[in-house]
Protein backbone atom coordinates (compact mmCIF):
# COMPACT_ATOMS: atom_id res chain seq x y z
CA UNK A 1 0.00 0.00 0.00
CA UNK A 2 1.46 3.78 -0.87
CA UNK A 3 1.58 5.92 2.18
CA UNK A 4 -0.92 8.66 2.62
CA UNK A 5 0.84 10.58 5.08
CA UNK A 6 4.88 10.03 5.62
CA UNK A 7 6.46 11.60 8.08
CA UNK A 8 10.64 12.21 8.00
CA UNK A 9 13.06 13.23 10.53
CA UNK A 10 9.86 14.90 12.08
CA UNK A 11 11.21 17.31 15.04
CA UNK A 12 8.73 19.32 17.75
CA UNK A 13 9.01 21.68 19.76
CA UNK A 14 7.55 23.70 22.74
CA UNK A 15 8.60 26.48 22.99
CA UNK A 16 12.35 25.94 22.24
CA UNK A 17 12.50 22.65 24.04
CA UNK A 18 12.96 19.69 21.66
CA UNK A 19 10.10 16.98 21.98
CA UNK A 20 10.24 15.19 19.05
CA UNK A 21 13.74 14.11 18.06
CA UNK A 22 13.52 13.09 14.53
CA UNK A 23 10.48 10.15 13.55
CA UNK A 24 10.01 8.86 10.44
CA UNK A 25 6.92 7.02 10.59
CA UNK A 26 3.50 6.51 7.70
CA UNK A 27 0.52 5.60 7.32
CA UNK A 28 -0.55 3.49 4.87
CA UNK A 29 -3.83 4.65 2.18
CA UNK A 30 -6.50 2.83 3.25
CA UNK A 31 -5.07 1.53 6.27
CA UNK A 32 -4.61 1.70 9.92
CA UNK A 33 -1.26 2.38 12.04
CA UNK A 34 -0.91 3.22 15.41
CA UNK A 35 1.15 4.99 17.74
CA UNK A 36 1.75 3.16 21.05
CA UNK A 37 4.20 4.60 24.24
CA UNK A 38 4.05 5.02 27.63
CA UNK A 39 2.54 8.21 29.41
CA UNK A 40 4.96 11.02 28.20
CA UNK A 41 6.31 9.40 25.43
CA UNK A 42 5.08 12.01 22.76
CA UNK A 43 2.05 10.03 21.45
CA UNK A 44 -0.21 13.33 21.10
CA UNK A 45 2.36 15.32 20.59
CA UNK A 46 3.10 13.35 17.25
CA UNK A 47 -0.66 14.01 16.49
CA UNK A 48 -0.58 18.15 17.24
CA UNK A 49 2.77 18.22 15.07
CA UNK A 50 0.74 16.65 12.49
CA UNK A 51 -1.86 19.44 12.20
CA UNK A 52 0.98 21.90 13.41
CA UNK A 53 -0.43 22.91 16.42
CA UNK A 54 3.37 23.39 17.52
CA UNK A 55 6.25 24.09 15.87
CA UNK A 56 7.90 21.76 13.74
CA UNK A 57 10.91 20.68 11.43
CA UNK A 58 11.41 17.50 9.52
CA UNK A 59 8.98 16.85 6.56
CA UNK A 60 5.23 15.70 6.69
CA UNK A 61 3.99 14.36 3.34
CA UNK A 62 0.04 13.99 2.69
CA UNK A 63 -0.94 12.57 -0.48
CA UNK A 64 2.33 13.21 -1.70
CA UNK A 65 2.25 17.17 -1.10
CA UNK A 66 4.68 18.79 1.28
CA UNK A 67 2.20 19.70 4.52
CA UNK A 68 4.53 20.96 7.13
CA UNK A 69 4.54 24.41 6.33
CA UNK A 70 0.82 24.73 6.15
CA UNK A 71 -1.31 26.62 9.00
CA UNK A 72 -3.43 24.15 11.03
CA UNK A 73 -7.02 25.09 9.18
CA UNK A 74 -5.00 24.31 5.42
CA UNK A 75 -4.21 21.16 6.44
CA UNK A 76 -7.55 20.11 8.01
CA UNK A 77 -9.01 21.52 4.61
CA UNK A 78 -6.79 18.95 2.82
CA UNK A 79 -9.04 16.06 4.48
CA UNK A 80 -7.63 15.12 8.14
CA UNK A 81 -9.69 15.29 10.68
CA UNK A 82 -7.95 15.24 14.30
CA UNK A 83 -9.97 13.79 17.38
CA UNK A 84 -7.80 15.08 19.72
CA UNK A 85 -7.14 14.41 23.54
CA UNK A 86 -9.65 15.88 25.51
CA UNK A 87 -12.54 15.27 22.97
CA UNK A 88 -12.56 18.82 21.80
CA UNK A 89 -16.31 19.19 22.91
CA UNK A 90 -18.11 22.68 21.71
CA UNK A 91 -19.80 22.33 25.35
CA UNK A 92 -22.10 25.11 24.49
CA UNK A 93 -23.50 23.64 21.53
CA UNK A 94 -26.03 21.14 20.37
CA UNK A 95 -24.84 17.65 19.52
CA UNK A 96 -26.18 18.82 15.93
CA UNK A 97 -24.12 22.08 15.85
CA UNK A 98 -21.66 20.36 16.76
CA UNK A 99 -21.63 18.15 13.78
CA UNK A 100 -22.58 21.04 11.68
CA UNK A 101 -19.06 22.74 12.99
CA UNK A 102 -17.28 19.30 11.64
CA UNK A 103 -18.75 20.26 8.46
CA UNK A 104 -18.28 23.82 8.50
CA UNK A 105 -15.85 23.63 5.67
CA UNK A 106 -17.41 21.62 3.05
CA UNK A 107 -19.82 23.26 0.85
CA UNK A 108 -21.90 20.50 -1.09
CA UNK A 109 -25.00 18.72 -1.37
CA UNK A 110 -24.02 15.89 0.66
CA UNK A 111 -24.26 17.20 4.09
CA UNK A 112 -27.36 16.26 5.26
CA UNK A 113 -26.94 12.95 3.88
CA UNK A 114 -23.65 12.31 6.29
CA UNK A 115 -25.51 14.10 9.09
CA UNK A 116 -27.36 10.70 8.96
CA UNK A 117 -24.51 8.27 8.31
CA UNK A 118 -22.41 9.41 11.07
CA UNK A 119 -25.59 8.65 13.13
CA UNK A 120 -26.01 5.67 11.46
CA UNK A 121 -22.80 4.87 13.37
CA UNK A 122 -23.57 6.22 16.88
CA UNK A 123 -27.59 5.79 16.88
CA UNK A 124 -27.17 7.35 20.58
CA UNK A 125 -25.90 10.67 19.38
CA UNK A 126 -29.65 11.07 16.67
CA UNK A 127 -31.91 11.13 19.95
CA UNK A 128 -29.74 13.31 21.76
CA UNK A 129 -29.46 15.88 18.68
CA UNK A 130 -30.94 18.59 19.85
CA UNK A 131 -29.50 18.70 23.69
CA UNK A 132 -26.22 20.53 24.69
CA UNK A 133 -23.05 18.36 24.26
CA UNK A 134 -21.99 19.61 27.17
CA UNK A 135 -24.34 17.59 28.96
CA UNK A 136 -23.61 14.04 27.46
CA UNK A 137 -21.34 11.64 29.02
CA UNK A 138 -17.50 10.56 28.41
CA UNK A 139 -18.38 7.91 26.23
CA UNK A 140 -21.10 10.23 24.20
CA UNK A 141 -18.93 13.12 23.78
CA UNK A 142 -16.36 10.32 22.19
CA UNK A 143 -18.75 9.31 19.55
CA UNK A 144 -19.43 13.09 18.83
CA UNK A 145 -15.57 14.14 18.77
CA UNK A 146 -15.25 11.09 16.30
CA UNK A 147 -18.60 12.26 14.39
CA UNK A 148 -17.84 15.44 14.32
CA UNK A 149 -14.40 14.07 12.78
CA UNK A 150 -16.33 12.11 9.97
CA UNK A 151 -18.52 15.33 8.97
CA UNK A 152 -15.44 16.29 7.07
CA UNK A 153 -15.89 13.77 4.87
CA UNK A 154 -11.50 13.02 5.24
CA UNK A 155 -9.29 11.15 3.80
CA UNK A 156 -6.95 11.16 7.09
CA UNK A 157 -8.44 10.50 10.73
CA UNK A 158 -6.36 11.42 13.90
CA UNK A 159 -7.62 9.60 16.71
CA UNK A 160 -6.18 10.70 20.26
CA UNK A 161 -6.46 7.72 22.72
CA UNK A 162 -10.37 6.79 21.99
CA UNK A 163 -10.77 4.67 24.72
CA UNK A 164 -9.46 7.32 27.61
CA UNK A 165 -11.46 6.90 30.59
CA UNK A 166 -14.49 4.85 28.97
CA UNK A 167 -15.75 1.40 30.35
CA UNK A 168 -14.60 -1.64 28.66
CA UNK A 169 -17.75 -2.42 26.94
CA UNK A 170 -18.05 1.44 25.35
CA UNK A 171 -13.91 1.34 24.43
CA UNK A 172 -14.80 -1.82 22.25
CA UNK A 173 -17.64 -0.64 20.67
CA UNK A 174 -15.76 2.42 19.53
CA UNK A 175 -13.05 0.17 18.36
CA UNK A 176 -15.87 -2.14 16.25
CA UNK A 177 -17.17 1.08 14.67
CA UNK A 178 -13.19 2.25 13.92
CA UNK A 179 -12.59 -0.79 12.08
CA UNK A 180 -16.45 -0.11 10.24
CA UNK A 181 -15.89 3.41 9.09
CA UNK A 182 -12.12 2.15 7.88
CA UNK A 183 -13.56 -0.53 5.93
CA UNK A 184 -16.68 1.13 4.76
CA UNK A 185 -15.72 5.15 4.09
CA UNK A 186 -12.00 3.95 2.47
CA UNK A 187 -10.93 6.73 5.61
CA UNK A 188 -7.04 6.11 6.71
CA UNK A 189 -6.35 6.12 10.60
CA UNK A 190 -3.43 7.02 12.74
CA UNK A 191 -4.48 5.82 15.93
CA UNK A 192 -2.97 6.90 19.33
CA UNK A 193 -3.60 4.43 22.12
CA UNK A 194 -2.97 3.50 25.68
CA UNK A 195 -4.69 0.40 25.31
CA UNK A 196 -1.71 -1.54 23.45
CA UNK A 197 -3.50 -4.64 23.04
CA UNK A 198 -7.02 -3.17 21.43
CA UNK A 199 -5.00 -1.54 19.17
CA UNK A 200 -2.29 -3.72 17.96
CA UNK A 201 -5.52 -5.71 16.98
CA UNK A 202 -6.85 -3.00 14.98
CA UNK A 203 -3.89 -1.66 13.19
CA UNK A 204 -2.10 -2.58 10.41
CA UNK A 205 1.15 -1.18 11.06
CA UNK A 206 2.73 -0.02 14.87
CA UNK A 207 5.37 2.07 15.85
CA UNK A 208 6.47 2.43 19.65
CA UNK A 209 7.68 5.57 20.78
CA UNK A 210 9.71 6.50 23.97
CA UNK A 211 10.44 10.20 25.00
CA UNK A 212 10.32 11.49 21.94
CA UNK A 213 11.47 8.64 19.69
CA UNK A 214 10.63 5.83 17.81
CA UNK A 215 12.04 2.82 19.48
CA UNK A 216 10.60 -0.15 17.19
CA UNK A 217 8.54 -0.16 13.91
CA UNK A 218 6.63 -3.07 12.30
CA UNK A 219 3.39 -4.83 11.13
CA UNK A 220 0.77 -4.98 14.30
CA UNK A 221 0.38 -8.39 14.28
CA UNK A 222 4.50 -9.32 14.53
CA UNK A 223 4.70 -6.69 17.38
CA UNK A 224 1.70 -8.37 19.42
CA UNK A 225 3.30 -11.72 18.83
CA UNK A 226 6.72 -10.46 20.17
CA UNK A 227 6.78 -11.38 23.69
CA UNK A 228 9.50 -9.59 24.78
CA UNK A 229 8.37 -6.42 23.29
CA UNK A 230 4.66 -6.35 24.92
CA UNK A 231 6.33 -7.13 28.53
CA UNK A 232 9.18 -4.31 28.06
CA UNK A 233 7.11 -1.64 26.51
CA UNK A 234 3.46 -2.17 26.28
CA UNK A 235 2.95 -4.27 29.93
CA UNK A 236 0.42 -6.65 29.11
CA UNK B 1 -49.34 54.88 37.80
CA UNK B 2 -49.37 56.74 34.40
CA UNK B 3 -46.08 58.36 35.59
CA UNK B 4 -44.15 54.71 36.56
CA UNK B 5 -45.28 53.48 33.35
CA UNK B 6 -44.00 56.23 31.80
CA UNK B 7 -40.59 55.87 33.82
CA UNK B 8 -40.65 51.94 33.25
CA UNK B 9 -41.04 52.22 29.16
CA UNK B 10 -38.52 55.33 28.72
CA UNK B 11 -36.18 53.36 30.78
CA UNK B 12 -36.54 50.00 28.35
CA UNK B 13 -35.86 52.90 25.63
CA UNK B 14 -32.34 53.94 27.40
CA UNK B 15 -32.38 49.69 28.32
CA UNK B 16 -32.21 49.01 24.75
CA UNK B 17 -28.78 51.33 24.47
CA UNK B 18 -26.95 49.39 27.34
CA UNK B 19 -28.25 46.20 26.14
CA UNK B 20 -26.92 47.18 22.64
CA UNK B 21 -23.71 47.96 24.30
CA UNK B 22 -23.60 45.18 27.00
CA UNK B 23 -24.16 42.94 23.84
CA UNK B 24 -20.54 44.48 21.88
CA UNK B 25 -18.76 44.26 25.07
CA UNK B 26 -19.92 40.47 26.08
CA UNK B 27 -19.19 39.36 22.43
CA UNK B 28 -15.35 40.16 22.46
CA UNK B 29 -15.19 38.96 26.25
CA UNK B 30 -16.71 35.75 25.11
CA UNK B 31 -14.04 35.38 23.00
CA UNK B 32 -10.88 36.89 24.23
CA UNK B 33 -11.49 36.65 27.96
CA UNK B 34 -11.03 40.69 27.91
CA UNK B 35 -13.47 43.59 28.48
CA UNK B 36 -13.26 46.02 25.69
CA UNK B 37 -13.07 49.24 28.04
CA UNK B 38 -12.82 51.25 24.79
CA UNK B 39 -15.49 49.96 23.21
CA UNK B 40 -17.77 53.17 24.61
CA UNK B 41 -15.31 55.40 22.77
CA UNK B 42 -15.52 53.59 19.37
CA UNK B 43 -19.25 54.07 19.17
CA UNK B 44 -18.54 57.96 19.77
CA UNK B 45 -16.02 58.00 17.30
CA UNK B 46 -18.64 55.73 14.59
CA UNK B 47 -20.85 58.69 16.16
CA UNK B 48 -19.05 61.48 15.05
CA UNK B 49 -17.94 59.76 11.81
CA UNK B 50 -22.05 60.10 11.00
CA UNK B 51 -22.39 63.47 12.01
CA UNK B 52 -19.67 64.61 9.63
CA UNK B 53 -21.45 62.69 7.21
CA UNK B 54 -25.15 64.48 8.00
CA UNK B 55 -23.09 67.80 7.94
CA UNK B 56 -21.53 66.85 4.59
CA UNK B 57 -25.58 66.46 3.42
CA UNK B 58 -25.99 62.87 3.39
CA UNK B 59 -29.55 62.39 4.09
CA UNK B 60 -29.89 60.26 7.41
CA UNK B 61 -30.49 56.78 6.71
CA UNK B 62 -27.43 56.76 3.79
CA UNK B 63 -25.36 58.16 7.02
CA UNK B 64 -26.61 55.51 9.10
CA UNK B 65 -25.80 52.59 6.94
CA UNK B 66 -22.64 53.91 5.78
CA UNK B 67 -21.89 54.43 9.75
CA UNK B 68 -22.52 51.09 10.38
CA UNK B 69 -20.52 49.79 7.37
CA UNK B 70 -17.37 52.02 8.11
CA UNK B 71 -17.18 51.51 12.22
CA UNK B 72 -17.43 47.58 11.10
CA UNK B 73 -14.10 47.75 8.63
CA UNK B 74 -12.68 49.89 11.23
CA UNK B 75 -13.30 47.18 14.17
CA UNK B 76 -11.70 44.95 12.20
CA UNK B 77 -8.84 46.79 10.78
CA UNK B 78 -8.11 47.46 14.95
CA UNK B 79 -8.50 43.84 15.47
CA UNK B 80 -5.91 42.93 12.77
CA UNK B 81 -3.31 45.66 13.36
CA UNK B 82 -3.24 46.55 16.96
CA UNK B 83 -4.96 42.78 18.56
CA UNK B 84 -3.43 39.94 16.46
CA UNK B 85 0.11 40.94 17.65
CA UNK B 86 -0.76 40.92 21.37
CA UNK B 87 -2.49 37.05 20.86
CA UNK B 88 -0.47 35.83 23.56
CA UNK B 89 0.14 39.10 25.49
CA UNK B 90 -0.07 39.12 29.51
CA UNK B 91 -3.64 39.97 30.39
CA UNK B 92 -2.37 43.75 32.29
CA UNK B 93 -0.55 44.52 28.82
CA UNK B 94 -4.09 44.00 26.85
CA UNK B 95 -5.85 46.07 29.81
CA UNK B 96 -3.09 48.98 29.22
CA UNK B 97 -3.72 49.27 25.43
CA UNK B 98 -7.58 49.03 25.99
CA UNK B 99 -7.43 52.01 28.31
CA UNK B 100 -4.62 53.26 25.76
CA UNK B 101 -7.59 53.12 22.94
CA UNK B 102 -9.96 54.85 24.81
CA UNK B 103 -7.94 57.72 25.77
CA UNK B 104 -6.70 57.83 22.08
CA UNK B 105 -9.95 57.68 20.34
CA UNK B 106 -11.59 60.89 23.00
CA UNK B 107 -8.77 63.07 22.38
CA UNK B 108 -8.60 62.48 19.05
CA UNK B 109 -12.12 62.88 18.79
CA UNK B 110 -12.02 66.38 21.03
CA UNK B 111 -8.75 67.12 18.82
CA UNK B 112 -10.80 67.10 15.55
CA UNK B 113 -14.24 67.75 16.52
CA UNK B 114 -13.78 69.97 19.58
CA UNK B 115 -15.14 69.13 23.24
CA UNK B 116 -18.08 71.54 22.86
CA UNK B 117 -21.23 69.92 22.70
CA UNK B 118 -23.20 69.20 19.11
CA UNK B 119 -26.70 68.46 18.77
CA UNK B 120 -27.32 64.98 17.05
CA UNK B 121 -30.72 64.55 14.62
CA UNK B 122 -33.17 62.25 15.00
CA UNK B 123 -34.77 60.17 12.48
CA UNK B 124 -38.05 59.93 14.39
CA UNK B 125 -40.74 62.58 15.17
CA UNK B 126 -39.96 64.03 18.55
CA UNK B 127 -43.37 64.92 19.55
CA UNK B 128 -44.58 62.59 22.56
CA UNK B 129 -46.88 59.48 21.70
CA UNK B 130 -49.53 57.78 23.73
CA UNK B 131 -50.37 60.65 25.39
CA UNK B 132 -46.95 61.64 26.72
CA UNK B 133 -45.86 57.87 27.57
CA UNK B 134 -42.90 57.51 25.23
CA UNK B 135 -41.36 60.13 22.86
CA UNK B 136 -41.00 59.33 19.16
CA UNK B 137 -37.61 59.01 19.66
CA UNK B 138 -38.13 56.93 22.49
CA UNK B 139 -39.81 54.41 20.46
CA UNK B 140 -37.76 54.87 17.05
CA UNK B 141 -34.23 54.10 18.63
CA UNK B 142 -35.87 50.94 21.08
CA UNK B 143 -37.39 49.56 18.08
CA UNK B 144 -33.97 50.22 16.26
CA UNK B 145 -32.08 48.61 18.04
CA UNK B 146 -34.32 45.36 18.73
CA UNK B 147 -34.66 44.53 15.21
CA UNK B 148 -30.65 44.93 15.35
CA UNK B 149 -31.15 42.41 18.09
CA UNK B 150 -33.13 40.28 16.38
CA UNK B 151 -30.96 40.06 13.15
CA UNK B 152 -27.74 39.42 15.20
CA UNK B 153 -29.66 36.12 16.88
CA UNK B 154 -30.96 34.88 13.49
CA UNK B 155 -28.07 35.36 12.34
CA UNK B 156 -25.69 33.50 15.20
CA UNK B 157 -28.52 31.14 15.42
CA UNK B 158 -28.81 29.80 11.78
CA UNK B 159 -26.27 31.27 9.76
CA UNK B 160 -22.95 28.95 9.08
CA UNK B 161 -20.72 31.69 9.65
CA UNK B 162 -22.54 32.34 12.85
CA UNK B 163 -22.25 29.04 13.96
CA UNK B 164 -18.54 29.77 13.02
CA UNK B 165 -17.91 32.29 15.35
CA UNK B 166 -19.73 30.89 18.58
CA UNK B 167 -17.79 27.71 17.74
CA UNK B 168 -14.46 29.53 17.64
CA UNK B 169 -15.14 32.05 20.55
CA UNK B 170 -16.05 29.03 22.77
CA UNK B 171 -13.63 26.74 21.98
CA UNK B 172 -10.65 28.18 19.94
CA UNK B 173 -8.44 24.77 19.56
CA UNK B 174 -11.14 22.51 18.87
CA UNK B 175 -12.41 25.13 16.09
CA UNK B 176 -9.22 25.38 13.89
CA UNK B 177 -9.26 21.22 13.72
CA UNK B 178 -12.68 21.71 12.32
CA UNK B 179 -10.65 24.25 9.63
CA UNK B 180 -12.25 27.20 11.23
CA UNK B 181 -10.03 30.27 10.40
CA UNK B 182 -10.19 31.54 14.11
CA UNK B 183 -8.59 34.49 14.00
CA UNK B 184 -10.60 35.95 10.91
CA UNK B 185 -13.78 35.00 13.03
CA UNK B 186 -12.13 37.18 15.97
CA UNK B 187 -11.33 39.77 13.37
CA UNK B 188 -15.42 40.01 12.77
CA UNK B 189 -16.48 40.09 16.13
CA UNK B 190 -14.79 42.92 16.55
CA UNK B 191 -16.35 44.43 13.77
CA UNK B 192 -19.66 43.19 15.03
CA UNK B 193 -19.13 44.80 18.06
CA UNK B 194 -17.74 48.17 16.85
CA UNK B 195 -20.79 48.10 14.47
CA UNK B 196 -23.46 47.68 17.08
CA UNK B 197 -21.88 50.57 19.20
CA UNK B 198 -22.40 52.23 16.34
CA UNK B 199 -26.13 51.96 16.22
CA UNK B 200 -25.86 52.34 20.39
CA UNK B 201 -24.10 55.93 19.78
CA UNK B 202 -26.18 57.31 17.30
CA UNK B 203 -29.35 56.32 18.67
CA UNK B 204 -28.57 57.89 22.20
CA UNK B 205 -26.96 60.96 20.73
CA UNK B 206 -29.74 62.75 20.07
CA UNK B 207 -30.60 62.17 23.99
CA UNK B 208 -27.47 62.82 25.62
CA UNK B 209 -26.03 65.14 22.66
CA UNK B 210 -22.89 65.00 20.97
CA UNK B 211 -19.79 65.35 22.73
CA UNK B 212 -16.13 63.51 23.18
CA UNK B 213 -17.35 62.11 26.86
CA UNK B 214 -20.71 60.67 25.65
CA UNK B 215 -20.04 57.21 26.06
CA UNK B 216 -18.66 57.25 29.63
CA UNK B 217 -21.84 56.91 31.49
CA UNK B 218 -23.35 54.98 28.60
CA UNK B 219 -20.70 52.04 29.08
CA UNK B 220 -20.75 51.96 32.92
CA UNK B 221 -24.67 51.05 32.44
CA UNK B 222 -23.49 48.70 30.11
CA UNK B 223 -20.87 47.24 32.22
CA UNK B 224 -24.06 46.92 34.59
CA UNK B 225 -26.38 45.35 32.56
CA UNK B 226 -23.87 42.87 31.05
CA UNK B 227 -22.66 41.44 34.91
CA UNK B 228 -26.51 41.46 35.92
CA UNK B 229 -26.99 39.50 32.59
CA UNK B 230 -23.90 37.09 32.80
CA UNK B 231 -20.68 38.61 31.81
CA UNK B 232 -20.28 35.30 29.52
CA UNK B 233 -23.94 35.41 28.15
CA UNK B 234 -25.00 37.21 25.44
CA UNK B 235 -28.40 36.92 26.02
CA UNK B 236 -28.28 37.63 29.30
CA UNK B 237 -26.37 40.62 28.50
CA UNK B 238 -29.40 42.18 26.52
CA UNK B 239 -31.69 41.22 29.33
CA UNK B 240 -29.43 42.93 32.02
CA UNK B 241 -29.09 45.83 29.81
CA UNK B 242 -32.54 46.76 29.80
CA UNK B 243 -33.25 45.92 34.09
CA UNK B 244 -30.50 48.61 33.85
CA UNK B 245 -31.94 50.47 31.86
CA UNK B 246 -35.29 50.66 33.75
CA UNK B 247 -34.12 50.57 37.20
CA UNK B 248 -31.43 53.48 36.80
CA UNK B 249 -35.08 55.40 35.68
CA UNK B 250 -37.03 54.25 38.28
CA UNK B 251 -34.35 54.88 40.91
CA UNK B 252 -33.77 58.35 39.26
CA UNK B 253 -37.24 59.24 39.74
CA UNK B 254 -38.24 57.61 42.72
CA UNK B 255 -35.18 57.20 44.96
CA UNK B 256 -32.31 59.59 44.48
CA UNK B 257 -32.80 61.74 41.79
CA UNK B 258 -30.65 62.14 38.62
CA UNK B 259 -27.53 63.52 40.37
CA UNK B 260 -26.93 59.61 41.30
CA UNK B 261 -27.83 57.94 38.88
CA UNK B 262 -24.71 57.06 37.80
CA UNK B 263 -23.51 56.32 40.62
CA UNK B 264 -26.39 53.79 40.67
CA UNK B 265 -24.35 51.51 38.21
CA UNK B 266 -21.23 51.15 39.94
CA UNK B 267 -23.67 49.84 42.96
CA UNK B 268 -25.02 47.03 40.85
CA UNK B 269 -21.77 46.36 39.70
CA UNK B 270 -20.32 45.83 42.81
CA UNK B 271 -23.81 44.15 44.08
CA UNK B 272 -23.47 41.60 41.41
CA UNK B 273 -20.07 40.81 41.70
CA UNK B 274 -20.51 40.31 45.53
CA UNK B 275 -23.63 38.63 45.78
CA UNK B 276 -23.47 36.65 42.66
CA UNK B 277 -20.52 36.73 40.25
CA UNK B 278 -21.80 34.99 37.49
CA UNK B 279 -24.92 37.40 37.08
CA UNK B 280 -28.65 35.98 36.48
CA UNK B 281 -27.71 34.03 33.16
CA UNK B 282 -23.95 33.40 33.88
CA UNK B 283 -22.28 30.40 34.15
CA UNK B 284 -20.54 29.62 37.47
CA UNK B 285 -17.08 28.62 36.49
CA UNK B 286 -15.83 25.81 38.60
CA UNK B 287 -11.92 25.00 38.36
CA UNK B 288 -10.15 22.18 39.52
CA UNK B 289 -7.10 22.86 41.33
Amino acid sequence: MPALLEANALRAYYGARPVLHGLSFSVPEGGIATLLGANGAGKTTTLRALCKMLRVEGEIRFAGQRIDHRSTEQIVRLGIAHVPDGRGTFVDLTVEENLKVGAITRRDREIAGDFERAYGYFPRLKERRRQQAGTLSGGEQQMLAIARALMLRPRLLLLDEPSFGLAPLLVEEIFRIMRQINQQEHVSILLVEQNASLALDLADDAYLLETGRLVLSGKAADIAKAESVRRSYLGY
Amino acid sequence: MESLLHQVLSGLATGSIYASMALALVMIYQATHHLNFAQGEMAMASTYLAWSLIDAGLPYWAAFVLTIALSFAAGVALERIVLRPLTNAPVLSLVIVFIGLLVIFNSVAGWIFTYTIKTFPSPFPTQPLFGGLLSGHELGAMSVTLIMLLLLYLFFRYTRLGLAMRAAAQNPVSSRLAGVRVGWMLALGWGMAAAIGAVAGMMIAPVVFLDPNMMAGVLLYAFAGALVGGIDNPMGAVVGGFIVGVLENLAGAYLIGTELKLTLALVVIVGVLVVKPSGLLGRVLVSRV
